[in-house]
């Protein structure tokens, strides 16, 4: 076994995300021409701009694309099969990477919508989203 | 920012605004992510026997066919003359410190390792090149390049095929030994007078 405790420092703006995490709500940054992109980054991806104002986005979304990991390992989120995906929440403009939790890939489809599932105890990490359940269309 | 290229961007000058919900709130400043790798590892012929060894209180080393050296542990190999040994040498366990350090930081999850503690390139007698060791009985200040030591073992009743079996080596009380660097880089014939 190797291992690395390793501690990064987080700056401002993924700073902020975290925080947001811990208090239970998820942040974009907003862009010159109005688009979120969430997670935030802090610099513009295409003009190189530093970017700061930080906006809430929803909890529910949509799945842009996914993959099935039926053998989980150990640190990963759900200790039975579950998705991975790109998740484009309500308000952003690009795509975070979660789990969902589905029983099986028939329950997966691309462009269905999922809502976070809070952990109980949050410490400002990624993490402190369990993961995201589907939402059922005609509930939604 | 365009006018002083040493100032930091907003966005890492904390020039950021935030939600009402983050306002507020403690910010969070550091993130750990721990990176594991869990790893298992077969280790071949010469290895094997090293191993199979080590439960029976034995040291082997391999020599070189090329120079005379002797590995300790064995990786088959000459690593260099890049030739396959030419057999396999029994050593004693014993040996001196070629050099040592000493850690006075603990590791998480090795409570066994309380510092302050000395580890140590052990030169088995009969081997070319340093075993790792802890050096144990005695004041880390107190080792010394040179120092005389002997291995401990674990009781009978514990051994396993593995190094860990030496749980640490131990000052014999023989008068320190005399190194000469040029004569151990280049030792043709570790066979000690």
């Amino acid at each position: 076994m190797l291992e690395y405790p390793f501690t990064r420092s987080t700056g401002p703006v993924i700073g902020a995300f975290l925080t947001g995490l811990r208090e239970g709500v998820i942040c974009g940054i907003r862009r010159a021409d109005g688009t979120v992109l969430c997670p935030p980054l802090e610099y513009d991806p295409l003009t190189a701009e530093p970017l700061t104002e930080l906006v809430e986005v929803g909890q529910s979304g949509e799945v842009l694309t996914w993959a099935w990991n039926g053998e989980p390992r150990p640190m990963q989120p759900f200790d039975r099969p579950f998705a991975w995906a790109l998740i484009r929440l309500d308000g952003a403009d690009t795509s975070m990477l979660h789990a969902v939790f589905a029983d099986s890939p028939s329950d997966m489809s691309t462009g269905m919508r999922v809502r976070a599932v809070w952990r109980n105890e949050r410490e400002g990490h990624i993490a402190d989203i369990a993961g995201f359940d589907p939402v059922d269309a005609d509930l939604s | 920012m365009a006018d002083d290229p040493l100032a930091p961007p907003a966005a890492l000058a904390g020039d950021v605004t935030v939600p009402p919900a983050v306002a507020g709130a403690e910010p969070v400043q550091s993130v750990c992510t721990p990176i594991r790798l869990s790893y298992t590892y077969t280790p071949g012929k010469a290895l094997s026997r090293y191993l199979r060894a080590m439960a029976e209180r034995r040291i082997l080393g391999e020599r070189c066919g090329v120079t005379g050296q002797v590995f300790v542990p064995p990786r088959g190999v000459s690593p260099l003359a890049g030739t396959t040994t030419a057999g396999v040498v029994e050593l004693a366990d014993t040996g001196y410190v070629d050099s040592f350090n000493i850690t006075r930081v603990p590791i998480e999850r090795r409570p066994d390792l309380k510092p302050p503690y000395c580890s140590a390139w052990i030169v088995l007698d009969g081997a070319s090149v340093g075993f790792m060791g802890l050096v144990i009985n005695i004041a880390p200040e107190e080792v010394r390049i040179g120092m005389r030591v002997r291995a401990v073992w674990k009781p009978d009743d514990e051994l396993e095929t593995s190094a860990a079996n030496i749980l640490g080596w131990e000052p014999t009380g023989e008068p320190d030994e005399v190194i000469d660097d040029y004569e151990r880089l280049g030792r043709a014939d570790p066979g000690r007078a």
